[in-house]
């Protein structure tokens, strides 16, 4: 054995040991530190030793072939045999023109079935579970009142009985002062950004602005939700809200317009 | 043994003619050669992982308390999905290994393809007669990009089910078909319970299986029309040589292979890759603050976050801002790609078979429009995470968001106008770049004569 060999055979025994120390590895406990540094270890070792392999041992072994280029007699006859086929076939045209339609007929019922993968469209992207009188609750399903919110403070609110719906989210903010169709400072919008349907999740109270963290537009709270800068192209819908009797929030209907980003069917 | 086990198949099928030839193929030496096979190589690893992770996640959206190890969302409400594959990472010896090293292999098997692309384009290898794979690798970097973010969005955790929300609103956004193509894949509108399913389906049966064929076929071709080299001396368009496949090549292709694994698995052992427990069960009202896709989404995401807040509205419909950066876009992207064989053939006029390679600066049009090409994909994906770059560098993320629309407008065709004059240069300096084609004759004093070609 040359020097050379004796390394590469040391890398294959190196090998063999990282993988005996996977086996410990695993055995002893779950430690994705040593199961993988010795899985790496022993695969390291067996790439390192073949690169010896065949840098330093094998040969520099060179060979030579030739680029095909393919006769032109096989394709004149490839030619001549598909014309022959094609006449005899040609011969009833009714039938070829039949079974074209009929493949195409199967084809098509084949794949109908597809229509069960969802629902007819319906209004669902009309519509969310927001209505007349709905009253306003958390996450948690508990209703809000009031004076429940600080100035300047927001929370995340759904329909009574809809709580956590993805489509229904709202942004409930209030208010330092009454706004132009606010409700004792209380002003709602769609939480679902008109961009790509991120939770728009940050409110700056200062600026009075709503920002997705997901694309950055930025929507003004005080001039019903216009885009102020980013990629959204349409305002965030506003939710119309009342202070009931009894002090607690409620809808005054659904959102005027669809929620989230737009789609071809929307106006 | 491997003798009489051969000799036994050619007795039966005839084999012993092919597997001769075989075993001599040429296989022409440079490094930039081998980065297809990392890619064979990782997804292997990929293969191979995936199926262990798939043994034990619970592809259900199906909603469960959590009390596993991890006692931080101790009695919190998650779907079995994400709990399986919390329970992967905390109580399934050897599977938060096995997860990063899933990962990283995804990462790294995108990363090869486009290394491996770029060395295709900028040597001309797509040329005839090499078209037809060239579309082929051009798909497999398609279903690549598939496979990466279905397996991204399966454990349902915050950053999956936000990426989901943004994919099912690029689909919403295309004409005429996007809502029902939304209701189709989602069976219903956002978020639904068969999600997660579904593209379990797609992330383990359906696009593996079209990968795996794809790159038999890719394989297949290569084989078939033989490698091509580069031009230097003793290489033509009429003879390959190289490295016989047996031994040498198998030895230095087994030799990479194994480098891959051992990448990949270091890899997973030691740097952290998405951590799930950290992000939290999906909640459609929720969001976390940075949020950035993987590596390879990112073009898509940084032209989503440039867009133009732009909207077109006919005859009472709507095409809503994100199909321009996120439909038209890649679209158009992998229009001008699948065309480009036929495109530069047809700009050239050069439809002649190419076994030999150039190198880049040999056709400075084609090196400049690849410039270009990268300039403008990597101001897409810095673009991507504007809002972290803001934070560090304390200025608004409106500006930079600004700074990149300008980048990736006026810095695309600044690159081509500069890599067209550099590869022009390079080209004058060191002659045409190709050898001059000589004729060499026997003369009476048993010496040779040159004859220039033409």
């Amino acid at each position: 054995m040359s020097g050379k060999e004796r390394l590469v055979a040391a890398g294959f025994a190196a090998s063999i040991v990282g993988a005996a120390l996977f086996v410990v590895a695993y055995a002893t406990g779950n430690s994705r530190l040593l199961e993988g540094l010795s899985l790496a270890f022993a695969a390291a070792c067996l790439s390192a030793a073949l690169t010896g392999w065949f840098a330093w041992i094998l040969p520099d072994d060179q060979v030579v072939d030739e680029y095909e280029t393919w006769s032109e007699s096989s394709r004149h006859a490839q030619d001549v045999n598909l014309h022959v086929g094609t006449r005899e076939i040609a011969r009833s045209g009714v039938l070829l023109r039949l079974f074209a339609v009929a493949c195409g007929c199967f084809g098509v019922a084949a794949l109908v079935p597809l229509r069960s993968l969802g629902p007819e469209l319906g209004t669902s992207l009309f519509s969310t579970k927001w209505r007349r009188g709905s009253r306003v609750v958390r996450a948690d399903g508990t209703l809000v009142r009031k004076d429940d919110l600080n100035v300047n403070s927001f929370e995340t609110v759904f329909p009574e009985g809809a709580a956590g719906d993805a489509r229904s989210q709202t942004m409930l903010i209030r208010l330092p002062e009454d706004a132009d169709g606010s409700a004792a400072g209380y002003i709602a919008y769609s939480k679902v950004c008109t961009h790509a349907g991120c939770p728009v999740a940050l409110y700056r109270a200062q600026a009075r602005q709503l920002l997705c963290p997901c694309h950055q537009s930025v929507f003004d709270v005080a001039d019903n939700g216009r885009v102020v800068s980013g990629p959204a192209d349409h305002a965030l819908p506003r939710l119309p809200i009342e202070i009931a009797p009894g002090g607690y929030l409620r809808a005054r209907g659904d959102f005027p317009e669809p929620i989230g980003p737009g789609f071809w069917e929307r106006a | 043994m491997i003798q009489r086990v051969l000799d036994a198949i050619d007795e039966r099928l005839g084999t012993a003619h092919f597997v001769s030839h075989a075993l001599r193929k040429a296989f022409p030496d440079h490094w930039s050669f081998m980065l297809g096979e990392i890619n064979v190589y990782a997804f292997l690893v990929l293969v191979a992982t995936g199926t262990f992770l798939a043994l034990f996640f619970e592809p259900s959206a199906a909603k469960m308390t959590y009390a596993g190890p991890y006692t931080l969302l101790d009695g919190a409400s998650v779907s079995q999905a994400y709990a399986s594959a919390l329970d992967l990472s905390f109580v399934v010896n050897g599977g938060l290994f096995v997860r990063q090293v899933h990962h990283w292999a995804a990462l790294l098997f995108i990363a090869g393809i486009a290394l491996h692309m770029g060395r295709i384009f900028f040597t001309g290898a797509f040329r005839k007669p090499r078209e037809l794979n060239w579309v082929v690798g051009l798909s497999l970097l398609a279903f690549a990009l598939l496979a990466g973010f279905s397996g991204y969005s399966l454990p349902d955790d915050l950053l999956s089910g936000t990426g989901l929300r943004i994919f099912d609103s690029v689909v919403l956004s295309i004409p005429f078909a996007g809502a029902w193509l939304s209701s189709l894949l989602l069976d219903g509108s956002f978020p639904s319970d068969r999600m997660i399913p579904r593209l379990f389906v797609a992330h383990v049966y359906l696009i593996p299986a079209v990968i795996a064929a794809l790159i038999g076929l890719h394989v297949a071709m290569v084989w078939r029309q033989k490698h091509t080299q580069f031009r230097t001396p003793g290489r033509s368009e009429r003879h390959v040589v190289g490295s016989p496949l047996f031994p040498n090549y198998t030895v230095k292709s087994l030799a990479l292979m194994f480098a891959v694994v051992a990448v990949t698995f270091a890899l997973g052992a030691l740097v952290q890759i998405n951590p799930v427990w950290l992000w939290g069960p999906y909640d459609p009202s929720k969001v976390i603050s940075p949020a950035q896709p993987d590596w390879y989404i990112g073009w898509v995401e940084g032209a989503l976050r440039m867009g133009p807040p732009f909207a077109l509205h006919l005859w009472g419909h709507t095409i809503p801002s994100p199909f321009w950066p996120a439909v038209l876009l890649p679209s158009l992207i992998f229009a001008v790609l699948f065309a480009w064989p036929w495109i530069e053939a047809r700009v050239s006029g050069d439809r002649a078979r190419h076994e030999l390679l150039d190198r880049p600066r040999d056709n400075p049009l084609r090196t400049a429009v690849g410039v270009a090409m990268v300039v403008f994909a990597t101001g897409l994906t810095l673009a991507a995470s504007d809002d972290v770059q803001a934070r560090y560098a304390h200025v608004p993320v409106t500006a930079l968001t600004r700074l990149y629309q300008m980048f990736c407008i006026f810095a695309p065709p600044a690159a081509f106008v500069l890599t067209w004059l550099l590869a022009n240069d390079l080209r004058s300096r060191s002659g045409s770049g190709k050898a001059p084609r000589v004729r060499l004759r026997r003369n009476a004093q048993g010496g040779f004569d040159e004859e220039a070609l033409p």
